[in-house]
């Protein structure tokens, strides 16, 4: 699966608060829609709601019907693929650093130091 | 290992890098102000960044892609800010559009770079990246520095951890 760096975007964006990670958490079962996940927490209906709607557009949820039932459930081939650019992410500058310095320590050609 | 600090201020919302390397600054600069050495250098070698417009001068926009083993081309830009070479650079990174048009609806950064001899031939280089906000902060260190990464990447080994449970029984 190829992400761009937009997609890189909304995933962590959407990863970097506590109640959309608690949300991810809980919505592996699949059991619960909005209105019952806004009971876990103290904030409106439309606040959850808002959070469901910022982890279903960075591909960590999916809403799904059940009979006449809508459930939020989290997409696991969305988390795995989070965990991977995670761990690339972590590496960026310090990659960036360590071409910098084979740059510089490489013979100097044409120029003048 | 040339990176010698990584700090982050949570109330200031900046983030800064020091590295350290046996060159002179005028050499550091040029990391930053020769296209082709930069390209050596933003992008890993699975994706090497292209900046087909570079130009260093407060106002000035660089533009830049990056290209995939699939060839996708994600693209990106700075406008530049402040020049002050071999001593200073600062600009915002933004994502571009498939056309190169600066995208605004994601998060910019600002990134200040300042060069200082340090003598003995040695010089530091220290980045500092300046956040919008509080959540565009949170994003970028969810994206890979300390806590936000450990605690994001406990959650989710924890959440497929407690999904392998569910699955066998």
């Amino acid at each position: 699966m190829q992400v761009a760096p937009s997609d890189f975007d909304r995933m962590f964006g959407a990863l970097a608060d506590a109640t959309r990670r608690d949300i991810v958490r809980r919505a592996i079962d699949g059991g619960e829609g909005v209105a019952e996940l806004a009971v876990h927490y103290a904030m409106s209906f439309a606040a959850v709601q808002k959070h469901v709607a910022i982890l279903e557009r960075a591909g960590l949820v999916t809403k799904e019907r059940i009979g006449r039932r809508k459930v939020v459930r989290t997409n696991l081939e969305g988390l795995l693929v989070a965990r991977r650019l995670l761990d690339q992410y972590e590496e960026l500058w310090r990659g960036r650093i360590g071409r910098m310095t084979a740059l510089v320590t490489e013979p100097v050609e044409d120029r003048d130091p | 290992m040339t990176v010698t600090a990584v700090r982050k201020d949570p109330q200031h919302l900046t983030m800064t890098l020091d590295a350290e390397f046996d060159a002179s600054p005028a050499r550091v600069w040029q990391l930053w102000a020769d296209p082709r050495q930069l390209e050596r250098w933003w992008g890993p070698p699975t994706y090497p960044a292209t900046f087909t417009r570079h130009d260093l001068a407060p106002g000035s926009r660089v533009e830049y892609h990056m290209t995939g083993p699939d060839g996708d081309q994600p693209r990106g830009f700075w406008d530049v800010l402040d020049v002050d070479p071999p001593r200073r650079l600062s600009f915002r990174d933004g994502f571009a559009n498939a056309d190169g048009t600066p995208n605004l609806d994601l998060p910019r950064n600002e990134v200040d770079v300042t060069i200082t001899e340090l003598g003995g031939g040695r010089t530091r280089m220290s980045i500092a990246s300046i956040f919008p906000s509080t959540a565009a902060m949170e994003q970028v260190l969810a994206m890979g520095m300390e806590e936000g990464l450990t605690q994001a990447v406990g959650q989710i080994d924890a959440i497929l951890a407690a999904d392998a449970i569910a699955a066998r029984s």
